[in-house]
């Protein structure tokens, strides 16, 4: 084989290139100065964004990881560039996101004398990422990227993080090509199917009267939503989904029945609890989606379907654990399973539905009061996307109504801070998830306390011309925690009230363009002016400052015990 | 209604168990494996690492006192951990253990006092330095046998007490070498896979 002399640096680079990579988001230091150096000579290659803080960089990873369905990477220097990480990497494990982080180190000599930068990485993100590891010899770099990759994408995804010493980096060696990795002998990327339990969860199925699938982020992860509709076409059963599962069936199928937990829908909320099978495809049971869980769905046979072991029967017991890949699994099912018509089953949900229309939806859409609502926001912003936007959410009351409300078309168009629940994740995010998914629009819907947490991402809009819609739904507290407050402790508003800055002159001062609406005459034109404008553009949207997100099932509760009001 | 879960709840008292992890041989590991524990609180009552019968390949030894609920939990946790082959938990019976113990006394003490020299004997201590001024004396097996004799030389002035980790061997297992080749295999074999509790729901119908 022919071999050349690289550095270590140069080796970074061409496992990036062979590893399909096209965009890469960083921010240099000293400790990663010899790859950002080499990514001089590879600019035509690869696209490098600059963010404004590595979490930014790391949130826009995700953004990118979530609409491309390839890794994301992201470069950050040693100490406080890797430390700005660790919010990303804990969302990412936590959301199964997949990311390859790079990290300069100081000299290998130098690790343990608190040189300048200098901090042990690998130990503060061992709990945060599925694998890591520290290069200090640049001979290990092909292989170990090479395995990085691997993990990071395959089996349940997660982040990956490997910290590279300056002198690895630095170090020319004699360079033998990249050979993609596909096989680690410890690591089993996904369990074998067993027969056996599909043919018991094939028989649940058939013999269910009242059968409620439920489905997480599994679905789009494993690229099944296909085999997903096929699966619960078959046999007619309604499909309820939680929040990162979302865009994976389109909004408007007629089995989808809407969203699980505790802002969730009405009907498959109550119906967890009166379904005599449950059938839980790519999720795990989070305690937002159960509620109390001596009280979640006690009456049923619950079938749970899951590519990581570890996941069946760590919050609800499962009588059919069916471990493996949905794209393999969910085939096998619909084979098995008869073509049933349930439409009196469903039709107990659409009737769940109408109340839940009457007695809630209807006044969050066509609110009385004078104050915009939330919802009728995004009802704007669906009847001009008509559900073909990427959504892009922070978190707090915002997320909820958005994820609630918006519609959508096609999968991987939903993302959002789910397990984590991280403020500040929506505008890097939508920087990403634009780099993403560059043909698709990109709308990101954040409330006036996250914006305020990355704004400075701002900056990265600005240097790069990437499109992104922000609506900032501006209520002037931090509405999530002050509806806690109001309903759950006497309306002790304990600093949730919180000053914006100008958005419009802030946005105008990044070269953004921007506008403020406050009043219901203006919102359709003013949410078609944002969509209609080529290039980025800031909505800020006063909304009711004391709007609540419901229903809701109140902590501690059961999900059958939902709140409509 | 859920009969066939209900064996598994009975099994929710706290015992002794041993967990035998096969790992590679690589830095950071211990830790990860320690972060699996310490994040649920759970407290490791004793932890060795040591090679195993394969070469190249490590072998962990941890006793927890937990439910088996938790101890599966825990296995799985581990397992994920990408550089574990392996895992397994095993209750008391299913294994033979041994701890070892070192006992510091001092000479004159051995020297004047018959007792002790029976005590010795009779718990089959060995003595593996002699000075003289003291004496060290060795001995293995169950904590209790251990923790006797450290009981009974207290009152004779026992000047140093130390006792090692559980190392333990599990009576069903027949190592690890031919799993070790499965697992170089692209597609490893069924009895790879974890899958073993699942072989618990069989009487799923019954309800």
């Amino acid at each position: 084989m022919e071999t050349k002399q690289l550095t270590g640096s140069q080796a970074v680079l061409e496992a990036c290139i062979a590893e399909g990579v096209d965009t890469i988001f960083g921010y240099p230091g000293g400790a990663i100065m010899p790859i950002y150096d080499a990514l001089y000579d590879y600019m035509d290659k690869l696209k490098h964004v600059l963010v404004r803080h590595e979490q930014g960089g790391i949130h826009a990873g995700q953004g990118y990881a979530r609409t491309s369905g390839k890794v994301g990477v992201v470069f950050a220097t040693s100490g406080p560039g890797a430390t700005n990480l660790v919010t990303g990497l804990a969302d990412a494990m936590i959301d199964s996101t997949p990311l390859v982080c790079i990290t300069g180190q100081v000299f290998a000599h130098l690790l343990g004398t608190d040189a300048f930068q200098e901090t042990d990485i690998i130990n503060i993100t061992m709990p945060v990422t599925k694998w890591n590891y520290q290069i200090t010899d640049a001979t290990e770099i092909p292989h170990i990227l090479a395995k990085a990759f691997y993990l990071a994408k395959t089996g349940r995804p997660g982040p990956v993080l490997i910290d590279i010493t300056k002198n690895a980096q630095f170090q020319s060696f004699n360079y033998e090509g990249y050979s993609i990795c596909n096989h680690v002998r410890s690591y089993r990327p996904k369990p074998i199917v067993r027969k056996e339990f599909i043919d018991i969860a094939v028989q649940l199925i058939n013999e269910a009267k009242k059968p409620l699938v439920i489905f997480g982020q599994g679905v789009i992860l494993g690229k099944a939503e296909k085999e997903f509709k096929e699966f619960i076409e078959k046999s007619g059963m309604p499909a309820a989904w939680t929040i990162l599962g979302l865009s994976a069936l389109p909004t408007d199928h007629p089995q989808n029945v809407g969203m699980l937990g505790m802002h969730g829908n009405y009907g498959p909320n109550v119906l967890t609890n009166d379904c005599d099978v449950l059938i839980a495809v790519g999720m795990r049971f989070d305690d937002r989606v159960t509620g109390r869980l001596d009280k979640y769905a006690k009456q049923a046979k619950i079938i749970h379907l899951d590519i990581d072991p570890s996941e069946i029967d760590k919050n609800v017991l499962a009588h059919v654990g069916v471990w493996g890949d949905c794209k393999e699994t969910l085939p096998l099912l619909t084979m098995g399973i008869q073509q049933k018509d349930r439409t009196e089953w469903l039709n107990v949900f659409a009737g769940y539905a109408k109340e839940e229309y009457e007695q809630c939806i209807h006044e969050e859409m066509h609110p009385t009061a004078e104050a915009l609502s939330m919802a009728e926001v995004i009802h704007a912003v669906n009847e001009i996307t008509k559900g073909d936007a990427v959504m892009v959410t922070d978190v707090g009351q915002h997320q909820m109504v958005t994820c609630r409300y918006a519609k959508f078309n096609q999968t991987r168009s939903n993302v959002t801070s789910g397990g984590l629940g991280t403020m500040g994740f929506g505008l890097p995010a939508a920087i990403g998830a634009k780099f993403g998914a560059p043909k698709r629009t990109v709308i990101a819907v954040i409330g006036d306390g996250g914006i305020q947490m990355t704004l400075q991402e701002f900056g990265t809009i600005m240097q790069t011309g990437v499109e992104v819609k922000v609506v900032i739904l501006n209520n002037e507290f931090l509405g999530m925690v002050r509806q806690w407050q109001q309903l759950f402790m006497d309306k002790r508003y304990s600093f949730v009230d919180i000053a914006s800055p100008d958005y419009v002159m802030l946005a105008n001062s990044y070269k953004i363009a921007a506008a403020k609406v406050s009043k219901r005459e203006d919102l359709v034109d003013a949410v078609t002016k944002m969509l209609a404008h080529e290039g980025s553009y800031v909505l800020e949207v006063m909304v009711g400052k004391e709007n609540n997100v419901f229903p809701m099932v109140p902590q501690g509760c059961s999900v059958s015990e939902i709140r409509l009001k | 209604m859920k009969s066939d879960l209900s064996n598994k709840a009975m099994e929710n008292e706290k015992q002794e168990f041993t967990i035998t992890v096969y790992t590679e041989n690589q830095v950071g590991l211990l830790n990860r494996i320690a972060i699996i524990f310490s994040r649920r609180k759970i407290n490791v009552e004793s932890l060795n690492t040591s090679p195993s019968e394969v070469s190249g390949i490590h072998r962990f030894t941890i006793v927890v006192v937990e439910s088996r609920e938790v101890v599966i939990k825990i296995v799985r946790q581990i397992e994920k951990q990408v550089e574990v082959l392996k895992a397994y938990y095993n209750t008391n019976d299913e294994i033979v253990w041994q701890e070892l113990a070192l006992y510091k006394v001092l000479s004159d003490e051995i020297t004047e006092k018959v007792k002790v020299e029976r005590l010795l004997r009779e718990f089959g201590a060995r003595a593996v330095a002699i000075r003289k001024d003291f004496i060290v004396f060795e001995t293995t097996g169950h904590r209790e046998e251990t923790n006797k004799l450290m009981e009974a030389l207290a009152p004779f002035g026992l000047v140093e007490f130390v006792r090692s980790a559980r190392v333990a061997i599990i009576k069903e297992s027949a190592g690890f070498h031919e799993k070790l080749k499965d697992f170089e295999k692209s597609e490893p074999g069924i009895e790879l896979v974890e899958n073993e509790y699942l072989g618990q729901r069989g009487n799923v119908f019954t309800m």
